[in-house]
C-alpha cells in the first residue's frame, strides 16, 4: 500500500465521478491526463477504490487505443491513416517527420520525448492530412507544418505555445437545406415539444418517418416508443437518452460540425427525445478524436442550465427534468454499435452485446435507452418545431427529410453538403467538382464502393444509404489500395470477442499485403472470398459482417487493379525467402550463391 | 411451463420457452459443435462454432432463443464449412501444437476438428510469442493454446466470486490475463477448489502432475467422438455441482 | 481391393517421398502398412524416397512430404517436389503446422546461432558454421503449405499407417480421401 501514497492526484477525479466504477473509462481517461499514461500504481489503486478486480481495470484500458500502460513519448503524435489522408501524403509526411525526429513509428523514442503512429480516421477528410497530439487535432498537415512541429517538439515548446492555426478545424458547410440552412434559437424545438405534448410528440415523429442517420436507417419513432413502454429496472429505475457522437466510420465528418456548430440543436433534440421517451437523462458519447470541442460543448450545457433548457423543470415544466452528460470514447471504432458505446459508457470494454434484448429495454445501466445518432436527433428537433408532415415533404417517400453528406477525396470542394434524401451521385460529385472520378465509397469503409455505371444511382435507403460518408476517387487511384487501406482499418479496430471477425480481419488484412507486395496469386483472392462468407455469416456484430464490403466491391468493380498486382501464376509465400536467410547470412558472414534462393 | 416445437434439420424438437436453440438441441440430443458454451454458465456466443441458419438468417445457437415454428439448419455442408473455418482460424491464431500438449485428447478444440475433419490450419500461422506462467504451485497457464471462450472468466468471476482472469487487448491482440498486477497465476487466490480450475475446454489451465494420468489413445474423445457425447457434453454442469 | 483392381492395368503411379524438418517419424509410420506394402507396390513405384536412395525428383504423379521449412535446402528439396509432382501431400504435423522444430518460432534465430556457436556455455573458440555446403537456417520455421501449394494433408504425429493406408488407397482409387474416427488424429 505503500504506493498509494503516490497515487493522490487521483483522488480528486476519484471524487468528481462518485468513486462509481460505471464511470471508469471516464476516470481511465482523465487520470491518464496527470501523466501521459497509466502507471501500475494507478491501476492498482483504481482497483481498490472502485471496488473492482485489477484485471478489468487492466482489461479496459487495454481495450482503447488512446489509452496507454506504458508510457508513450511525452508528445504523442498520430497521424490520421484514412484512405483520404493518404491520398493527401500523410506516408510521406509521417516518414519526413520519423526521419527529422530520429524516431520509429510505434516505438517511443528512448529519451521519451515522443512517440509516433497511425491512428483511425481522425473525422477531418476535408482539411486533411491531419494529426493528433497529446490528444488534439491538428488539420492541413504540410511539409512545412511537419517540419515546424518537429523543431516545436525538439524545443519543447508547451502544446499551446504552437501556432494557434495549426488547430483550427473548419466546418466546410458547402450546401445548407432546411437542417443546416435553419434558424432557431436554443430552447425553441423544446418548447414546441411542450405544447404538443408528449404523445403529440410522437405522433409527429411517426408522420415524419425519421429513420436513423448513423447507417442503420431504424425508424426513430419505433425507437422512442418502445424505450417509452419498457418497464424500468430495479433501484435507480429511470431512461436514458444517448447521443451517439462516436463518429468514427471512415470519412464521416458530419456530426463534428453539427456538434461545433448546431449543438443546441442537437441539446435540444435529445431533450425532446428526453421528453417523449419519459427519460431524465442524456448522455453524449462524443468520440476521444473530437476532445477539442469538450470544453464549448461543457459551456454550452451549462449555459442553458442558467437559461432553464436543462435541470429541474426545464422550460418551465413542472414535472419535466433532463440533464446531458458528456462521456469521451478512448479510441475505439467499434463503440460506434450501440451497445458496445453502452458498454463502454458503463465502464467496460467497448464488447458489442448479445441482441436480444435491444437497448429500447435494456440499455444503458440495464434501463430502457434510446440510441440515436447526432444528426438523428438534430432533425428531432427540427420535426418537434415543424410538425411530422414538413419533414415527411422533404426527400422521398422511404427516406424522408434531409442528409448531411461528408464529401471528401478526388473533389475540389470537400465540405458538408446537405440534399434532400433522394439526391442522385451524380449530382453531389458535380456539385463538389469531382472531374475524374472513377470511384465513390459511400457510408464509409463499411459502406458501398461504387463505379461509373452507378453514379446515377440515388442516397436514399431505398437505394444506396449512407451514414453520411462520400469519398470521392479520381481515376488515377489503385482502387487495390483504397480496400487494403480498410482491410488494415477493421483489423485494427475489430474489438476480437468473435472468432471470426477477431482472426478473419487479420487474415485478410494480411493477404491484402501479400498481394500488395507482388507475391500475391489468384489462390489468395479465392481465400479473401472464403473468408468473406465465413465473416459476414457469422460475425458477432455489424464490425465483422461488413469488414470485406470493400474488398468484395473493389473485386467485383475494379478487378484490374488486384489482378496487376498480381506477379505470381501459382501460389508464391507470402514473405521473402531470401530475406528469411538474412539474419543466417549476417552471422554465418556468408554470400555465396547458396545462402540465397535464386529466382 | 409453456412449450414450443422448432425443427432442427427437418426433425422436431421442443423446447421451453426461454430455451435457446443449443439448450433445446442439447436436450434433444442433437449435436451442435461449440467451444464456448457451456451448460453452467451464461451464454456469450463468441466463439461462432454453433451458429446455425434459423429462419434463413445465421444466428448464434447457444444465444438465441427458441421460437415456435422455428426452422434450424444445423448439420449442413455449408455450416460445417463454416465452422471448419472458424476452427482454422482458432488453430493459426494460437500455437497448437497438439503432440506435445497434455490436453491431447480430451481437447474439445481438437476434437471439434476431428469431428469437422479439420486436416489442415490451411492460413498462415500467426506463431504468437505468449509465454507460459508456471509460477503457480499446482497448475500451469500455457497461453499458446488460449481460444479466448472466456469460460475460466465467467467461471471463477460468476461461480467462484474471485475474478482470477480477464481480458486484455483487442482485436488480434485480445489475450488472457490474471487478477495479479506481476501478471503470474501465483499472485491470485486461484485453487484447485476454483471451478474455474476445470473448465478450460483446451490445454491453458493445466493442473500439475496429473498431465499424463490417462494416457495418450484412452482419453474421452480418443474412444467417442464428440459429436456422438451428447450426454457427456450436457452433464458437466451436474459434474460440477457432486 | 475391388477399387485397386479397377486401376491395377494402368500404369504404375510414380510417388516420391522426403523428410524436410521432420524427424522420419512420418515415413516409419508409412513402413507400418506392413505387409500391405507389397499390396502397394504393385500400384506404385518410387522415384525420389529414402526407399530408393534416388537423390533427384522426377515427373512424379504424387509427392509424399514429411517436415517443416526450416532451411534453405529444405526451400530447394520442396520446390522441386512441386514442380515434379502432379498431387503434393503434407504427412504429419511439422509439415502441416511447423511441428516441434517451429517451436523455435519464439526465439530470434541469430541469437540461436550466437548461443549455441559463440555465448553458449563451454564453447571455447566458437565459429558459427560458414562451409557453404551448410543449408542457412530461415528465421522461422514454416508449414509447406506456406511455402507451396499443397493438395491434400495427412495429419497425425506420425499419421498411423492405417491412416497413411486409407489416405492413399482412397487417392488411388479416385476417391476424395476421408480420414474419418478414429483414423483422424493430430497427436
Amino acid at each position: 500500500m505503500d504506493d498509494f501514497k503516490h497515487c493522490a492526484y487521483l483522488d480528486p477525479i476519484l471524487t468528481r465521478f462518485e468513486n462509481r466504477s460505471d464511470y471508469l473509462v471516464q476516470i481511465l481517461r482523465e487520470a491518464q491526463d496527470c501523466f501521459g499514461y497509466l502507471h501500475q500504481d494507478a491501476i492498482d489503486y483504481l482497483a481498490t477504490k472502485l471496488n473492482l478486480p485489477r484485471a478489468r481495470v487492466e482489461g479496459a484500458a487495454s481495450f482503447y487505443s488512446f489509452l496507454h500502460l506504458q508510457p508513450p513519448g511525452r508528445y504523442r503524435v498520430l497521424f490520421s491513416d484514412n484512405i483520404t489522408d493518404r491520398m493527401l501524403g500523410n506516408q510521406a509526411l509521417m516518414e519526413r517527420f520519423c526521419r527529422n525526429l530520429w524516431v520509429e513509428p510505434g516505438k517511443p523514442a528512448e529519451d521519451g520525448l515522443v512517440s509516433v503512429d497511425f491512428t483511425s480516421c481522425t473525422g477531418m477528410c476535408d482539411q486533411g492530412p491531419a494529426l493528433l497530439v497529446n490528444g488534439h487535432v491538428l488539420t492541413r498537415m504540410s511539409v512545412e507544418r511537419v517540419d515546424r512541429i518537429s523543431e516545436l517538439i525538439r524545443g519543447k515548446v508547451a502544446l499551446t505555445d504552437w501556432p494557434h492555426e495549426y488547430f483550427v478545424v473548419a466546418d466546410n458547410i458547402r450546401r445548407r437545406d432546411v437542417l443546416l440552412g435553419g434558424d432557431w434559437q436554443a430552447g425553441e424545438p423544446i418548447r414546441a415539444a411542450l405544447a404538443r405534448g408528449a404523445d403529440g410528440v410522437l405522433a409527429e415523429m411517426k408522420l415524419s418517418n425519421l429513420r436513423g442517420r448513423g447507417g442503420a436507417g431504424f425508424t426513430t419513432a419505433v425507437k422512442w416508443e418502445s424505450a417509452r413502454l419498457a418497464p424500468c429496472q430495479g433501484e435507480r429505475a429511470e431512461r436514458y437518452i444517448v447521443c451517439n457522437a462516436d463518429e468514427g466510420e471512415p470519412g464521416t465528418f458530419k456530426d463534428r460540425v453539427l456538434l461545433n456548430s448546431y449543438a443546441d440543436l442537437l441539446f435540444d433534440g435529445m431533450t425532446v427525445a428526453g421528453f417523449a421517451v419519459g427519460a431524465t437523462k442524456g448522455l453524449v458519447y462524443l468520440r476521444g478524436e473530437y476532445r477539442y470541442l469538450l470544453p464549448k460543448l461543457l459551456a454550452n450545457l451549462e449555459r442553458r442550465r442558467i437559461d432553464g433548457l436543462l435541470g429541474t423543470t426545464v422550460c418551465g415544466q413542472v414535472g419535466f427534468d433532463f440533464d446531458i452528460e458528456i462521456h469521451l470514447g478512448a479510441g475505439a471504432y467499434v463503440c460506434g454499435e450501440e451497445t458496445a458505446l453502452i458498454e463502454s459508457l458503463e465502464g467496460k470494454r467497448g464488447v458489442p452485446r448479445v441482441r436480444p434484448p435491444f437497448p429500447v429495454t435494456r440499455g444503458y445501466l440495464g434501463q430502457p435507452t434510446v440510441v440515436n445518432n447526432v444528426e438523428t436527433l438534430c432533425k428531432a428537433a427540427t420535426i418537434a418545431l415543424n410538425g411530422g408532415a414538413w419533414f415527411a415533404g422533404l426527400g422521398t417517400k422511404q427516406s424522408t427529410g434531409t442528409k448531411l453528406i461528408s464529401v471528401s477525396g478526388d473533389v475540389e470542394v470537400p465540405g458538408i453538403y446537405e440534399y434532400p434524401f433522394g439526391v442522385s451521385v451524380d449530382r453531389v460529385l458535380n456539385d463538389c467538382g469531382a472531374g475524374n472520378a472513377q470511384a465513390v465509397q459511400i457510408s464509409g469503409a463499411s459502406g458501398v464502393c461504387l463505379a461509373v455505371h452507378e453514379f446515377g444511382r440515388r442516397i436514399a435507403f431505398e437505394d444506396v444509404p449512407t451514414a453520411g460518408a462520400f469519398m470521392v476517387f479520381g481515376a488515377h487511384r489503385d482502387m487495390f489500395e483504397v480496400a487494403r487501406n480498410f482491410s488494415h482499418f477493421f483489423a485494427h479496430e475489430s474489438c476480437g470477442f468473435c472468432t471470426p471477425c477477431r482472426v478473419g480481419t487479420a487474415l485478410v488484412a494480411k493477404l491484402m499485403d501479400k498481394v500488395a507486395s507482388g507475391s500475391g496469386s489468384q489462390y489468395d483472392i479465392n481465400e479473401i472470398v472464403s473468408l468473406q462468407r465465413v465473416m459476414q455469416a457469422a460475425s458477432h456484430c455489424g464490425l465483422g459482417q461488413a469488414a470485406c464490403n470493400p474488398v468484395m466491391d473493389t473485386l467485383q468493380k475494379f478487378r484490374p487493379a488486384y489482378e496487376r498486382h498480381l506477379r505470381a501464376l501459382d501460389f508464391e509465400p507470402s514473405f521473402d525467402l531470401d530475406e528469411s536467410l538474412a539474419t543466417s547470412r549476417q552471422l554465418t558472414g556468408r554470400d555465396d550463391s547458396g545462402a540465397h534462393f535464386g529466382q | 411451463m409453456t412449450t414450443g416445437t422448432m425443427l432442427i434439420d427437418g426433425v422436431p424438437v421442443s423446447f421451453e420457452y426461454g430455451q435457446t436453440i443449443m439448450e433445446a438441441a442439447m436436450a434433444a440430443k442433437i449435436f451442435i459443435p461449440h467451444l464456448c458454451h457451456h451448460p453452467e454458465f451464461t451464454p456469450q456466443g463468441s466463439c461462432k462454432l454453433c451458429t446455425v441458419k434459423a429462419s434463413g438468417r445465421y444466428v448464434s445457437a447457444c444465444t438465441m432463443s427458441a421460437k415456435d415454428g422455428m426452422e434450424v439448419e444445423n448439420n449442413t455442408p455449408d455450416l460445417n464449412d463454416k465452422r471448419r473455418t472458424l476452427l482454422q482460424m482458432l488453430f493459426v491464431e494460437g500455437n497448437h501444437f497438439c503432440p506435445s500438449c497434455e490436453k491431447s485428447g480430451n481437447c474439445m478444440l481438437q476434437a471439434l476438428a476431428y469431428e469437422l475433419e479439420m486436416l489442415s490450419p490451411r492460413f498462415e500461422q500467426f506463431f504468437p510469442n505468449r509465454p507460459v506462467d508456471a509460477s503457480h504451485p499446482d497448475f500451469l497457464l500455457d497461453f499458446n493454446r488460449c481460444i479466448l471462450c472466456e469460460l475460466c472468466v465467467r467461471a471463477s468471476r460468476d461461480v467462484d466470486g474471485k475474478n482470477v482472469f480477464a481480458l486484455a487487448g483487442r482485436g488480434i491482440h485480445k489475450h488472457l490475463i490474471v487478477n495479479a498486477r506481476s501478471g503470474q497465476l501465483a499472485d491470485t487466490d486461484f485453487s484447485l477448489q476454483d471451478r474455474a480450475a476445470h473448465v478450460c475446454p483446451v490445454g491453458v489451465i493445466l493442473e500439475k502432475r496429473k498431465g499424463f494420468a490417462v494416457p495418450i489413445g484412452q482419453r474421452q474423445y480418443d474412444e467417442t467422438p464428440i459429436g456422438q457425447q451428447m450426454d457427456e457434453l450436457a452433464a458437466r454442469s451436474a459434474k460440477a455441482e457432486e | 481391393m475391388d477399387a485397386m483392381d479397377a486401376v491395377a492395368v494402368k500404369p504404375k503411379v510414380r510417388v516420391a517421398t522426403t523428410s524436410l524438418a521432420g524427424c522420419f517419424g512420418c515415413h516409419m509410420s508409412f513402413l507400418d502398412i506392413d505387409e500391405r506394402l507389397l499390396e502397394l507396390v504393385e500400384l506404385v513405384e518410387f522415384d525420389r524416397s529414402p526407399l530408393t536412395d534416388i537423390k533427384h525428383c522426377g515427373p512424379c504423379d504424387i509427392g509424399l512430404i514429411e517436415g517443416g521449412v526450416c532451411n534453405s535446402e529444405n526451400v530447394h528439396v520442396l520446390r522441386e517436389f512441386r514442380k515434379n509432382c502432379k498431387v503434393l501431400i503434407a504427412i504429419g504435423a511439422c509439415a502441416i503446422n511447423g511441428g516441434l522444430p517451429a517451436l523455435r518460432n519464439s526465439f530470434d534465430i541469430g541469437r540461436c546461432l550466437q548461443e549455441v556457436y559463440l555465448t553458449g556455455l563451454n564453447v571455447e573458440n566458437g565459429q558459427v558454421p560458414n562451409d557453404p555446403e551448410l543449408p542457412l537456417p530461415l528465421d522461422q520455421v514454416h508449414p509447406i503449405h506456406e511455402v507451396v501449394r499443397i493438395d491434400y494433408f495427412i495429419p497425425g504425429c506420425p499419421p498411423s499407417g492405417d491412416a497413411i493406408w486409407k489416405f492413399l488407397t482412397d487417392l488411388l482409387a479416385g476417391r476424395t480421401p476421408r480420414l474419418g474416427h478414429p483414423l483422424l488424429r493430430f497427436d
